[in-house]
């Protein structure tokens, strides 16, 4: 069993959470008692944090639209179909027909990342997130 | 965001969460804080504890309400007459800040004029609060020196939200409550990772912390680490993005652990934009009604299952430990961006680590300059600015001088919501996030047994008097309807909201609310106004 500090997933308060892995499961989520904001406080969100990382619900797999549904296919085909799609669509109707959407749910180094992409990669500043909802 | 910037030359919280305990008044506008913000109400209650004094403008009684010494519960979309109010009895009163105001700030003596020519009757009138429990307010939050304005988005979330937020910039530095430890204006960011979005210029129109797309010093900077310039001209913003229509200017789109099927106003645009696009590739963890209409899917790693740094609201940047290896075939975020960006021929997509990623942020980001792995690790993190490796970080904002040099006093003027109440549909309805058990879209605490068991299905705040008109009991169906659409809800009958007003949240898919709410934004945040619409509400028979 094992205690892995890292920090709440859900609002803007970012407290430190502790989370319980056992047997490359994570079974629990505790308070740091020494972090500055959450001060071994957690709200009800916090102490449930770790129930969705397991769920059922979880995309596992790669998936492509054949014939209108979506079928599971391998990375490889599925980055190969995107970087085509977007390619595609820049030939056709410039960089600006392309918008990309970033995510307060996701790390700096990924935001900057995809933000890098848009602008180096596709010439287009088309990228936003969802702060204003 | 745009209007503290415009007013400070920076839109983040001012001060630490920390600091709030230590304030002597506390101003918290448009922010459920006790549901939304959970530990940041914690420190706003323990410095009620320590005696300060809690003054909340909201139109709902919330629980922080009920806890204050003053809740001015104003008619939706009123903040900024409100707020003008309050800045021109701090005038009269003399209780105005002469010396920081001729040191700090510019553009005081057009405001002043303007102040001067309101009708202060005409205002309590426009709001339905009394003046004197305005003045009250006013001045309590005037006498102190250590006064905090903590605002979310229920000022934000309105065709003048830049204005709403520039209001209460004046306020604050008609009192000079922003330099200090335990004084500002603080904006609380809704989700873990906004500020860092922010930062790290996931926005159309900015670059990495903040600098501007035209600065040629910038973009040569920018040309030299990425080997090709950002190009010029401004991006969409999301709405203007997800609202393009059928034949819109957008005709392809990668979105990265967003719902906006459900989140964002007038779902029927947003759906018929989406459908209808030429491509659509969605990363996230789950299958949400997005991914459902995408042509490629990526199945994301959570948050437990890969490192890298976010940027809580008081600016702090952390690092996460990675707990587990990635679930099924899963994978990070950043390695499915570096991937595309590979096959797509964009420069400087070869990163080992996270840790290497923030060595070309803190290059580029002057804001981030001193933000290494190896100072986060064993830190509680730093705030920024931290501008090199000795920089400490920063705590406040704002002292001796204002991010922009001098604070701007902006003159708002009140403005009545898009949509008004009338015969066809006489209710207002304002959304949010509903209940202190979920989270946004609730695609992760639905998946937890036990906060679905504390609030297991959207419900409709009305108000007994409204329910007694329509013949409505607990418990019972309700049929919303606006020029939009129309939704089915329960009722719940509360003296949260006002006669005449209705909440609801965005929680649950099976309510789409934002079938109903107006697409109208903001012209310069281009923030839609979540919070005033109007609605029908008719009782659903039972056959």
């Amino acid at each position: 069993m094992q205690d892995v500090m890292t920090i709440c997933n859900y609002c803007g308060c970012g407290c430190g959470v502790y989370l319980r892995v056992k047997q490359g499961r994570v079974v629990g989520s505790y308070p740091s008692k020494n972090h500055p904001i959450s001060q071994g406080n957690l709200c009800s969100k916090g102490w449930h944090l770790h129930e969705f990382i397991h769920s059922q619900k979880r995309l596992t797999e790669p998936l492509i639209r054949r014939d209108g549904k979506l079928c599971p296919a391998s990375w490889d085909e599925a980055l190969d179909y995107t970087a085509k799609g977007l390619r595609r669509t820049q030939e056709q109707h410039g960089s600006d027909a392309i918008g990309f959407l970033a995510s307060a749910k996701c790390s700096n180094e990924e935001n900057y990342l995809l933000q890098k992409l848009a602008r180096a990669g596709l010439q287009t500043n088309n990228i936003d997130h969802c702060a204003r909802l | 965001m745009v209007g503290l910037a415009t007013s400070f030359g920076s839109g983040a919280m001012t001060n630490s969460i920390g600091e709030l305990e230590g304030a002597e008044v506390l101003l918290v506008t448009g922010s459920n804080t006790t549901e939304t913000h959970p530990q940041i109400a914690r420190n706003i209650l323990k410095g009620v504890d320590r005696g300060a004094k809690l003054i909340v403008i909201d139109p709902r009684k919330t629980d922080l309400a009920r806890e204050a010494h003053i809740h001015l519960a104003l008619r939706p979309g009123t903040d900024i007459a409100l707020i003008n109010a309050m800045m021109r009895i701090i005038l009269d009163e003399d209780l105005a800040d002469d010396l920081f105001i001729s040191m700090r700030t510019e553009n005081f003596t057009s405001m002043r004029d303007y102040l001067h020519r309101l009708d202060l009757d005409e205002i309590a009138a426009v709001t339905g609060i009394d003046l004197h429990t305005i003045r009250e307010a006013a001045c309590i939050y005037a006498r102190s020196c250590k006064s905090v304005i903590c605002y979310c988005l229920g000022v934000t979330q309105h065709t003048c939200g830049t204005n709403n937020v520039q209001a209460v910039a004046n306020l604050a530095m008609l009192t000079g409550n922003v330099e200090k430890e335990h004084g500002g204006v603080d904006p609380l960011r809704g989700q873990n990772n906004v500020q860092g979005a922010c930062d790290m210029a996931a926005l159309p129109a900015v670059l990495p912390g903040y600098q501007a797309l035209t600065s040629p010093e910038v973009r040569e900077r920018f040309r030299a680490a990425w080997s090709v310039a950002p190009p010029k001209t401004p991006g969409l913003s999301l709405t203007e993005m997800t609202h393009s229509g059928r034949d819109g200017a957008i005709r392809a789109m990668f979105i990265m652990g967003e719902n906006p099927v459900l989140s964002d106003p007038h779902l029927k645009r947003v759906q018929d934009t989406l459908q209808h696009l030429d491509f659509l590739a969605v990363s996230d963890i789950f299958l949400t009604e997005t991914a459902r209409l995408a042509h490629v899917v990526f199945p994301a790693a959570s948050f437990a299952e890969k490192g890298g740094t976010i940027t809580n609201s008081e600016r702090r940047v952390q690092l996460c430990h990675k707990a587990i290896a990635p679930i099924g075939n899963c994978r990070s975020d950043s390695r499915i961006i570096m991937e595309l960006g590979k096959r797509l021929g964009c420069p400087g997509m070869d990163f080992e680590s996270d840790a290497e990623i923030m060595e070309e942020i803190s290059l580029l980001t002057p804001i981030y300059g001193g933000m290494h792995y190896d100072r986060l690790e064993g830190s509680w993190g730093l705030q920024w600015p931290c501008w090199n490796r000795d920089h400490p970080g920063t705590t406040f904002l704002h002292k001796y001088y204002f991010a922009r040099g001098k604070g701007q006093f902006t003159i708002t003027e009140h403005q009545e919501p898009k949509e008004h109440v009338d015969k066809k549909y006489p209710f207002t309805l304002v959304t949010g996030r509903g209940s202190y058990h979920h989270y946004h879209t609730a695609t992760m605490t639905r998946q937890s047994r036990r906060l679905v068991r504390e609030y297991p299905e959207a419900l409709l705040e009305i108000n007994q008097a409204d329910c007694d008109k329509l013949g409505l009991r607990e418990g019972e169906l309700v049929e919303l309807s606006s020029r939009r659409g129309k939704v089915r809800v329960k009722a719940h009958i509360t003296d949260r909201v006002q006669p005449g007003t209705v909440f609801t949240s965005f929680h649950f898919w099976e309510v789409p609310i934002n079938r109903l709410t107006i697409d109208a934004l903001d012209p310069k945040s281009k923030c839609p106004e979540f919070k005033v619409c109007s609605v029908n509400l008719r009782k659903v028979k039972n056959d």
